[in-house]
């Protein structure tokens, strides 16, 4: 028995504490926006918010989520695709499959709360999320255009109000 | 996006469709539904091409959208559901197949959504919507004609309806935006209000349809969004391993190690009591699968399961074995002679100079992001998959072959594909194992999902081969004189033996054909040789996208970059002067060149490479520019790629393919690479089979140079020039070139 803090909502699951946290995001909580890809945190489809930094789910065991620890998936972004990354991503028609995509927004999306305005260097070392599709020099492009346009509405990103929970 | 057409529609048996086609007078061909190599077979179908055959306009009478064709439904509130039967995964083909119908209809875009019909809908309608496989670069190539007849024969319709209502010569009526206008009367009306009129009236013959000039295209031919990326940005899309089913279990699976090898028995009571485990069943010869309530529940409980396996006399069978194999294949006494021009043999020895160089590709596996999946449902007298396909009617007979119903009651549900790369076409293997599963636990449906270690150890693998090349070189550094031979592994051989009868198999050849149109040689040399070995062995193997073209232009294109060197001649200056006889491919390597800066200086330490090939029906040329450090160590600054293919339907979408295929070519340039040892592959996931990151993206810019006078293919002809580009690349840099992929193996200075 877990108790996790989903995208701002509180979740009994029923589970073994060595369940990876992506597992029981898909099946026990529901929610598919997270991906599998590897099982060995090499891709990060699966990655998500704990606490703010981003995570590959895949490789945490539920068991070592704290009570008080807040997760954010895909779908907890935010409300109506409003997060800056997410604006960028449909901007330049980012996704090709998408598979991966979940992961690379909340990759991307983690970059800008820490650092509003990376270089290309900076882009190069927090995005490392495969995409099979070969999208990333549009991610790249996407990820300057968020923080952009973050820096314009002034220092949105990552603010409580991009957090409401759809999920 | 809808995924399916809620209309319930009659079902007809097969037999009865195939009479019926054969009846018709529209052109048809008979064709293959199905995995010829996993099934021994198939289901052969009658074929019509499918122009705007009446509707089920009576059926739409009173619903929300009226189906004024098979294509194309238009709502009271003007919303136009364009029907697309390929598949999508990620390529693109989706909008652009759109685009097209939408320009003929003369809608307005901002009211286009799309549906795609079920393979049983497809064939309840006999084949209307024309062929669903989606590979080979043909989504848009070979559906064009049809779907732009279709969508202008929706807008003759919908204009006749109005000019029917108002009781004037439809020749007085224009439309745009879907908006028509009787400019005498100073009338208009709306798409939304004549639709369901239009859908009760005769469809105009196809024949009489004059489509339009693509100079007028306002709809095609521009960099329009996408439209299936907002579900993309938010977790909406439900692939098809994300289906819930009501009353699902989860099934995870493991197939012999080693390939011809068998499942001898399994100790189902060892993990009989772990969480959630409902069956531990035997698949076929080969696999054994775990039923559980969750997927993490079978998976561990597979990965404890005791399993015995036979795994035969391919157990022996390493990596350097077949390389043995293959380099015997390079000078062995007989091959398949497939072009034979001259005398190359007696040209090379007598010429001035000789060069000559042998070259290897390894097997490759395809790594979609999202792993093999299928999900099931089966009772005695219906049976669905949920699944990601690049061919749903392959889907739809390999689930009634394995379940053993008929066609008529068995429904594929194909969902967006997280990637496909040949992977997901013709043998849905998946598809085959899930359905074997179900079978034995009646009512309960099943969802299976290869873990990625499966998805790596069990593909259908680039083919492996090597190359030796010789040139002779005259004089006055013109060469005279080629000679090619591929030893290697031939897909057909593997999926479709009959046209790699006695190892004479064209398609391993891929790009170095004769005839235009196809994959063409580009150069003109007076002696030419180019042989084929076929060299089989026991991994499974099958089209990567791009498929032989990938090989074939690093051979070709590296050996040219060799022998200019060679011949003390420019690189591109070498080509152009072989390819005076083929002005499409000339044109090509011309605009990317110049795009490139072809000549111009570089920064310091800085070098280009150039390639040009053809596929697909579509002309490509890259040029790269790379340094290497004094340790050895390759960066690629910018890739310039330039295509022609002949019509560009979405800019911005061939763009997004270049891009995408600079970054599967670079991948396998660098770390692309699957052994065998003990009979089996050794990398099982992504920390051995390394995938390019986006540190490594060079800068890429698209140059399309469409001529308007074929239709081409983009997805695969713009990946075969990026390899050799960099390795050419990488040879002006350092005076050595690199022969063997990938170059994670290789010392490069």
């Amino acid at each position: 028995m877990a108790k996790l803090n989903i995208n701002g909502k509180l979740r009994d699951v029923q589970v073994e504490s060595d369940t990876p946290l992506l597992w029981v995001i898909r099946e026990q909580v529901g929610l598919t926006g997270t991906k599998y890809g590897c099982g060995v945190a090499q891709c990060g489809a699966c990655s998500v918010h704990i606490n703010g930094e981003v995570r590959r789910s895949c490789s945490i065991p539920v068991g070592s989520i704290k009570a008080g620890d807040r997760i954010v998936t895909i779908e907890g972004l935010s409300a109506n695709s409003s997060h800056p990354v997410q604006k960028a991503w449909a901007a330049l028609d980012v996704p090709q499959c998408g598979y991966c995509q979940s992961g690379q927004i909340m990759a991307a999306a983690a970059l800008l709360n820490k650092n509003p305005n990376p270089s290309d260097k900076d882009i190069d070392e927090a995005m490392t999320n495969i995409c099979r599709c070969g999208t990333y020099q549009r991610i790249r492009a996407g990820v300057h255009m968020a923080a952009v346009a973050a820096a314009a509405k002034d220092g949105r990103i990552g603010a409580p109000a991009d957090r409401k929970s759809k999920a | 996006m809808k995924k399916t057409i809620s209309r319930t529609e009659s079902v007809e048996k097969v037999t009865k469709l195939t009479k019926m086609s054969k009846s018709t007078n529209l052109s048809r061909r008979k064709f293959i539904v199905g995995s010829a190599a996993a099934a021994g077979g198939g289901l052969a179908l009658g074929f019509q091409l499918p122009f705007v055959i009446k509707s089920a306009a009576a059926q739409s009478t009173g619903k929300a959208y009226a189906e004024v064709n098979a294509w194309v439904l238009i709502r009271p509130d003007e919303t136009c559901a364009i029907r697309i039967a390929r598949s999508e995964m990620g390529q693109g083909t989706l909008t652009g197949l759109a685009q097209l119908v939408a320009e003929e209809l003369e809608c307005d875009w901002k009211h286009v959504t799309t549906e795609m019909p079920t393979p049983g809908q497809s064939l309840a309608r006999k084949r209307v919507w024309g062929e669903m496989g989606t590979g080979g670069s043909r989504g848009i190539r070979t559906s064009e004609d049809y779907v732009r007849r279709g969508g202008a024969a929706a807008r003759i319709m919908l204009l006749q309806a109005a000019a029917d209502g108002w009781k004037v010569p439809v020749g007085e009526l224009t439309v745009s935006d879907g908006v028509i206008t009787h400019a005498a009367s100073k009338r208009t009306t709306t798409y939304g209000k004549v639709a369901a009129a239009a859908a009760k009236l005769p469809a105009p013959d196809p024949k009489s349809i004059t489509l339009k000039d693509p100079k007028s295209w306002k709809i095609a031919g521009k960099p329009m969004k996408r439209l299936d990326t907002a579900e993309k940005l938010n977790g909406d899309l439900v692939y098809a391993i994300d289906v819930k089913v009501p009353g699902m279990m989860c099934a995870a699976i493991k197939d012999c190690p080693v390939f011809g090898g068998k499942l001898v028995s399994f100790d189902e009571a060892k993990v009989a009591g772990r969480p959630g485990v409902r069956r531990v069943v035997k698949v076929n010869d080969t696999t054994v699968a775990v039923v559980a309530d969750t997927w993490w529940h079978a998976k561990t409980a597979l990965d404890a399961l005791p399993i015995v396996w036979d795994e035969g006399a391919n157990a022996s069978r390493s990596s350097a074995m077949i390389a043995d194999q293959l380099k015997e294949g390079l000078t062995a006494q007989s091959a398949y002679a497939y072009r034979k021009e001259g005398d190359a043999l007696k040209a090379i020895e007598g010429a001035a100079k000789k060069v000559e160089a042998v070259y290897s590709t390894p097997f490759l596996a395809h790594a979609t992001m999202e792993p093999m999946n299928c999900t099931v449902k089966f009772s005695t007298d219906k049976a669905e998959v949920w699944v990601p396909t690049q061919n749903g009617e392959a889907a739809l007979a390999a689930l009634s072959e394995e379940s053993g119903l008929p066609l008529e009651k068995c429904e594929v549900y194909k969902h967006t594909l997280g990637g496909g790369f040949g992977r997901r076409g013709g043998a849905q293997d998946y598809v085959r194992q899930a359905t074997a599963i179900a079978k034995q636990l009646p009512g309960v449906p099943i969802k299976l999902i290869w873990s990625r270690e499966e998805d790596m150890t069990h593909d259908f693998y680039r083919p492996i081969s090597q190359c030796r090349l010789a040139a002779g070189v005259d004089d006055s550094g013109k060469l005279v004189a080629l000679h090619v031979r591929i030893s290697g592994q031939s897909i057909n051989a593997f999926l479709n033996s009959p046209a790699a009868k006695d190892g004479n198999d064209d398609r391993q050849l891929q790009g170095y054909y004769e005839k235009p149109g196809d994959a063409q040689l580009g150069y003109s040399v007076p002696n030419l040789l180019i042989e084929y070995a076929m060299r089989n062995t026991h991994v499974p193997v099958g089209p990567w996208r791009g498929v032989n073209t990938n090989q074939n232009a690093v051979y070709m294109e590296c050996f040219m970059d060799e022998v200019a060197h060679a011949a003390g001649t420019d690189p591109l200056e070498f080509r152009r002067a072989l390819m005076q006889n083929h002005p499409k491919h000339l044109a090509v390597l011309n605009a990317v060149a110049d795009k490139a800066g072809w000549g111009k200086p570089l920064p310091a330490g800085v070098h280009r490479g150039i390639a040009q090939f053809m596929g697909y029906g579509s002309y490509s040329a890259a040029v790269a520019e790379v340094s290497v450090s004094d340790q050895g160590k390759l960066k690629v600054h910018r890739i310039v790629l330039a295509l022609n293919c002949g019509h560009a339907v979405n800019p911005d979408q061939i763009a997004a393919q270049v891009e995408g295929s600079v970054a599967y070519g670079l991948t396998a340039t660098l770390y692309g690479e699957c052994t065998v040892d003990k009979g089996r592959i050794v990398e099982q996931n992504f920390n051995t089979y390394e995938i390019m990151r986006l540190a490594e993206m060079p800068k890429v810019e698209t140059v399309i140079v469409p001529s308007y006078d074929f239709w081409g293919g983009v997805g695969e002809p713009t990946i075969c020039v990026v390899a050799p580009s960099v390795l050419n690349a990488i040879y002006a840099a350092t005076g050595k070139p690199a022969r063997s992929l990938p170059l994670k193996n290789a010392k490069l200075v």
